[in-house]
């Protein structure tokens, strides 16, 4: 579904990906695990087209993604939720959510999805008038995730949905997030949390200092000796 | 003693409403694409000569020129930003205010001497068959042309927030103003929402100068001090709450008339700089923004 091969990609004159090659079958939640500065948002960025890989190619169904703009990604099936949410603290949570359904694909069936997301995050239903602004850390990376879906995504781009978050919270952000990939969204999900992370995915890419240091099952990975070392104590 | 004052600050009040129009148009812009438009009051000089031209070379009563006006502005708006500021959309905020600074600048000579051309240098201004009609309330002077203008820059600015509330549109507006990255995860053209920002900025800034030319006088050369005016009532407002920048442009109006009661006409336009320098050691979200992002 989604395939990144030999990307480089570079802030200015810091190159920060090197030869990243990444692939996302249908219907799988993969995780990409890796620590601080590593690249993976960076990676997240490049798929979502806010930045331009200086080489190598993303094809993303039939389409090829290298000179698609951001906006028309998103109408294309792949919805990103950021670093920290990103949500819109001074508008309401329901404003938040239509906003998600921005795209004409996914605007006209607003009001059906809408349903779908208020049954996952019930939560957002009941404080559907208040400001964005005014939630926990919790709720505000619920309705990230669920802004996010408003756009029917194909493709689910999560960016440490984790981040911040109690671990009470972060088990059940995570339970949300396989609940959502049982009903049809492929996932893609960038956690430091790599423990919980490789647990949750059907395959994971391990990615250090901008390359892509190791791949397999989530539980190949858990076993493997310096991926324990680095990340897991 | 009451009357002269009421007089006075029931003036101020009426011109700040225009005050607070021009403001809102250069906040509007600002606010979504960082953009500071210095000739945001060259253009609302132009819509002012428009109103005037269709009144004395056609007779047409200026309010009823007035959409035409701000349509006109809107494809002007439209030829300036293609040409000159579509290409910043990329740059870093700081390197947009820097830019657009020179560009504006640059512009707004342009345009003052284009006007100074087909209008020469001489103060117009639009003079009706009701433009002295006013009524008298408690001894105070209300021209009915100033009190139109005072509804019609509300209704705009109602307009405008309906806009921004109620539609898609105006919703992926404001979400540009929050987080103009989120917003195209959105799968919001942030190109198109730019474009469409100026514009609006445009007509507005037409709107304000129809109201202007026939509330009170045009020239070649009032664009700067309407910029300057608009700049300090959006610091004055603070940045995200038009209502906000609207009440300041009426806090500038009635602070500048009230000055020039009690001190000298002289201080009269020194005060907006006074309370602009105030609001931003004391006050820098503005008097009604909010602190909170
Ligand atoms: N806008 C930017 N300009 C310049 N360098 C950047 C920019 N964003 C990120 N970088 C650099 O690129 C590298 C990779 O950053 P990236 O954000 O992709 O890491 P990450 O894996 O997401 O890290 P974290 O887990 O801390 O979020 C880092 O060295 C970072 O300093
Ligand atoms: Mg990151």
């Amino acid at each position: 579904m989604l395939k990144l091969s030999g990307i480089n990609a570079a802030y200015k004159d810091l190159q920060v990906l090197w030869d990243v090659s990444i692939q996302v079958d249908e219907g799988e939640l993969v995780a990409l695990v890796g620590s601080n500065g590593a690249g993976k948002t960076t990676t997240l960025r490049v798929i979502s087209g806010l930045l331009k890989p200086a080489s190598g190619s993303i094809s993303f169904q039939d389409h090829s993604l290298g000179k698609e703009s951001a906006h028309r990604i998103v109408e294309l099936g792949i919805s990103q939720v950021p670093e920290g949410g990103k949500i819109f603290t001074g508008m309401s949570v329901l404003e938040n959510l239509e906003l998600g359904a921005f795209v004409a694909r996914a605007r006209k069936d607003k009001d059906q999805t809408l349903k779908w997301v208020y049954e996952i995050f019930p939560r957002l239903e009941e404080r559907k008038n208040q400001r964005a602004g005014t939630l926990s850390g919790g709720e505000r990376q619920m309705l990230a995730i669920g802004r996010a879906l408003m756009s029917k995504p194909k493709l689910l781009l999560l960016d440490e949905p984790s981040f911040g978050l109690a671990p009470i919270l972060v088990e059940q952000i995570f339970e949300m997030i396989t609940e959502i990939n049982r009903q049809g969204v492929t996932v893609l999900l960038v956690e430091q949390n790599v423990r919980a992370a490789l647990e949750l995915a059907h395959r994971a890419y391990v990615i250090e200092n901008g390359r892509i240091v190791g791949q397999g099952t989530g539980e190949d990975l858990l076993s493997f000796e310096s991926v324990r070392r680095a990340y897991l104590g | 003693m009451f009357v002269p004052l009421a007089q006075s600050l029931v003036f101020g009040l009426l011109v700040g409403a225009l005050y607070g129009l021009a403001a809102v148009g250069l906040s509007l812009v600002f606010g979504v694409t960082k953009f500071l438009n210095v000739a945001h009051g060259e253009l609302l000089m132009l819509g002012g000569y428009a109103s005037f031209w269709a009144f004395t070379l056609r007779g047409v009563d200026p309010f009823l020129t007035l959409p035409l006006t701000m349509v006109f502005l809107l494809v002007i708006g439209v030829v300036l930003y293609k040409l000159l500021f579509a290409h910043m959309v990329k740059l870093t905020e700081e390197a947009k205010i820097q830019n657009t600074l020179l560009v504006g600048f640059g512009l707004s000579l342009i345009l003052q001497n284009v006007a100074l051309r087909l209008w020469t240098a001489d103060t117009r201004g639009i003079t009706t068959s009701y433009s002295r009609m006013a009524f008298t309330f408690l001894g105070v002077r209300f021209p009915i042309v100033r009190v139109a203008s005072l509804g019609i820059a509300l209704i705009a600015l109602f307009a405008l927030d309906l806009f921004l509330r109620r539609t898609y549109t105006g919703k992926a507006l404001r979400a540009t103003v929050e987080n103009w990255e989120a917003a195209t995860l959105m799968g919001i053209d942030i190109q198109r929402v730019y474009l469409l920002s100026f514009v609006m900025g445009a007509a507005l800034a037409g709107a304000a100068g129809c109201l202007v030319s026939v509330g009170y006088s045009i020239d070649p050369g009032m664009g700067m001090s309407w910029t300057l005016k608009g700049l300090i009532v959006m610091v004055l407002g603070g940045l995200g709450s038009f209502m906000g920048t609207f009440v300041g442009g009426i806090v500038l109006g009635v602070t500048e008339s009230a000055t020039g009661y009690f001190l000298t006409l002289t201080y009269r336009e020194v005060v907006g700089l006074v309370l602009f320098i105030l609001v931003l050691v004391f006050r820098p979200q503005g008097l009604f923004g909010t602190k909170e992002r």
